[in-house]
């Protein structure tokens, strides 16, 4: 069988699952600056299916496809590191204050240069706002189907494949065409670690903008070795109308924002001793809140 | 036209509790924005569907009907909706933040370059002044979620693109039987008008779907456990506290991303919403989405090693210390004290 034209849509996410105490500031906002940037948990589950996709069929591209800052080119190595072919960052400012909505037509615009492909894998949501959304949208905007919540790519045909969906209350097995967009759940396998041969190969991969910065004695590399260039894409790449992009291309606005301060209830306060713990089973069992 | 739309979930015949809890708030909403509320179910079998939704105050329900609607697929439940939202121009569709809603809304939304925010926790109908460009918008809907982790909470709203979108997680409103015989429309739509052969591209070959076998949202008790509680091992004494209250034991999304608890036990915005007698909280912080599960709860006790963890502000009490130190003695006075 052929080898199949993958793209894996990753997104660069703050670690919300570790806010710690320092992560908030004294005015009670978010600081940002201390939170890990990290590789969104559920797109490292997308990217395993792919490359167990390039494991089975020899002759396989995976690439790896994401929207973010500079900064977010981090990931795409550590793609690289396991086992994907290449990779795109989308960077320009045009894409700023971008909603679910606006990010998908931004993504689908430049999945639309990048030639024809035969499978969309991404996570099924991104830690920092769970919305589950981008799959979905990105799909309708390429005029493709879309399985969802999918734990395991059972079977790959010519025109098809079958997969393994996980839901809250039981599992479906569906077969559907391709060209297809799968969103995975964090119920698929763990991803692949990094590889140390990719590692050293791919040490030095980087965007434009990074090579800029980078020590001069590397830059000898970038023309004899193309594998380390990371392409990076902006706004004057892809087709656009700018009314779709970026905040005016969001129909969703952020109204207000509230930063949670609790407001602390008279609560009795008791220690782990004897004395306490009786006392408060005591009238919880006279006032038959339990018993 | 420009009413509110409720999209509702039909399993093996039964409209889904989390469709008719957004027919309560739709009715709601739409008495404030004197508009009318609209059900439509999309399946096969539906004779006298309708049944069970008007009691929820539902003015007009659209059923579509066909053999092949069933089980749910992507393609031909979005090809409905978004050809009956282009007829009839909702200003607000409501869906369940269930695997079903939140395959379908995204979708839907993106075909009309609607604005949607997912597992809102809270629904309110105002103004919006855009000072910048002058404009004031009367009744949006604000769409109210936790968002950054929890850290914040944020205020969402559409101000020009309709209908405006969200999906509200199951048992997060509450469902109300309003009149058993409510006046309402039934209007039967024609299949194909709204769906062609080409969307039933995908197919579903097997189904293996579990009646729920845990019942966290209906228990009058529970004990939850957040990563404070170490570890799986360590989970054991929340159940054994759990079997002798006659409660059930739920766990935060921590404790769950740790491996210490499965995923139907999660409690909070992304989980299950509980309003119980008694919420035992140990080893919880107490992040907004947890909290957003489980603060309607009428009485709370935290367990923490922490004295200023965030949750110990929505307690009754507060007892700082270690569980495997706390629980055991719980235990031991309830079977002294008890029958």
């Amino acid at each position: 069988m052929k080898g199949l034209k993958i793209i894996v849509l990753a997104k660069q996410v703050p670690d919300t699952r570790n806010v710690g105490k320092d992560a908030m500031k004294a005015d009670g906002t978010v600081n940002r600056a201390v939170l890990p940037a990290i590789f969104n948990p559920e797109d490292l589950n997308a990217l395993e299916l792919a490359l167990r996709v390039k494991d089975q069929i020899p002759g396989t591209i995976v690439t790896i496809l994401t929207m973010g800052p500079g900064r977010a080119a981090e990931i795409i190595r550590e793609g690289l590191y396991r086992g994907a072919d290449g990779g795109i960052l989308l960077t320009d400012r045009a894409f700023a204050g971008s909603d679910t909505l606006a990010t998908s037509y931004a993504l689908s615009q430049t999945i639309k240069e990048m030639g024809k492909f035969d499978l969309i894998i991404a996570g099924r949501q991104a830690i920092d706002g769970d919305t589950a959304q981008v799959g979905p949208q990105v799909a309708e905007k390429l005029g493709i189907n879309q399985v969802t919540y999918v734990e395991e790519i059972l079977q790959i045909e010519k025109s098809s494949i079958k997969a393994r969906r996980r839901l809250d209350n039981g599992v479906e097995t569906v077969k559907a065409p391709l060209p297809l967009l799968l969103t995975v759940n964090s119920s698929a396998p763990d991803c692949r670690s990094r590889n140390a041969k990719l590692l050293m190969k791919y040490k030095h991969a980087r965007t434009v903008t990074e090579r800029q910065d980078a020590a001069e004695d590397y830059l000898y590399l970038y023309d004899s070795r193309p594998f380390l260039n990371i392409q990076e894409m902006t706004v004057n790449e892809i087709q656009s109308t700018p009314e779709q992009l970026g905040l005016a291309g969001s129909p969703t606005k952020v109204k207000r924002i509230e930063n949670v301060i609790l407001q602390a209830k008279d609560a009795k306060r008791l220690t782990a001793a004897d004395e306490g713990i009786n006392d408060l089973m005591k009238e919880l069992i006279e006032s038959h809140v339990i018993g | 036209m420009n009413n509110l739309f409720v999209y509702c979930e039909v399993e093996d015949g039964v409209v889904a509790d989390v469709s008719l809890e957004l027919l309560t708030k739709g009715r709601s909403l739409a008495n404030e924005l004197k508009c009318q509320l609209e059900a439509v179910i999309i399946g096969s079998g539906l004779k006298e569907i309708e049944k069970q939704v008007i009691p929820y105050g539902a003015d007009v329900v659209h059923i579509i009907d066909d053999p092949r609607l069933a089980p749910y697929t992507t393609a031909p439940h979005a090809s409905v909706l978004i050809k009956l939202f282009q007829e009839e121009k909702p200003q607000i569709a409501l869906m369940g933040a269930t695997p079903i809603g939140r395959d379908l809304g995204p979708r839907v939304s993106s075909a009309l370059h609607s604005g949607l925010t997912a597992d809102c926790t809270s629904l309110e109908i105002g103004d919006h002044e855009d000072k910048k460009a002058g404009k004031t918008y009367k009744n949006l809907l604000y769409q109210i979620r936790p968002a950054f982790g929890g850290n914040i909470i944020a205020w969402i709203i559409n101000p020009d693109c309709r209908p405006q979108m969200a999906t509200v997680r199951e048992g997060v409103m509450r469902k109300l039987i309003i009149n058993d015989n409510y006046p309402a429309k039934v209007n039967h739509l024609e299949v194909s008008k709204y769906v062609s052969d080409t969307d039933f591209a995908v197919q579903i070959i097997e189904r293996h779907l579990e009646k729920r076998k845990i019942n966290i949202k209906g228990a009058t008790i529970v004990v939850s456990g957040g990563y404070g509680v170490g570890s799986k091992e360590n989970f054991k004494l929340l159940y054994e506290l759990a079997d002798l209250l006659g409660a059930e034991v739920g766990a935060s999304r921590a404790a769950v991303d740790a491996g210490y608890a499965d995923h139907e036990r999660q409690i909070g915005q992304t989980g299950i919403t509980v309003r119980p007698k008694l919420y035992i909280a140990c080893g919880i912080s107490g992040q907004v989405q947890h909290r957003a599960g489980m603060e309607e709860s009428a009485q709370i006790i935290s367990i923490n090693t922490d004295p200023d963890a965030p949750i110990n502000s929505l307690a009754d009490y507060v007892i700082t210390g270690d569980i495997s130190e706390i629980i055991p003695k719980m235990i031991k006075y309830y079977k002294q004290n008890t029958k």
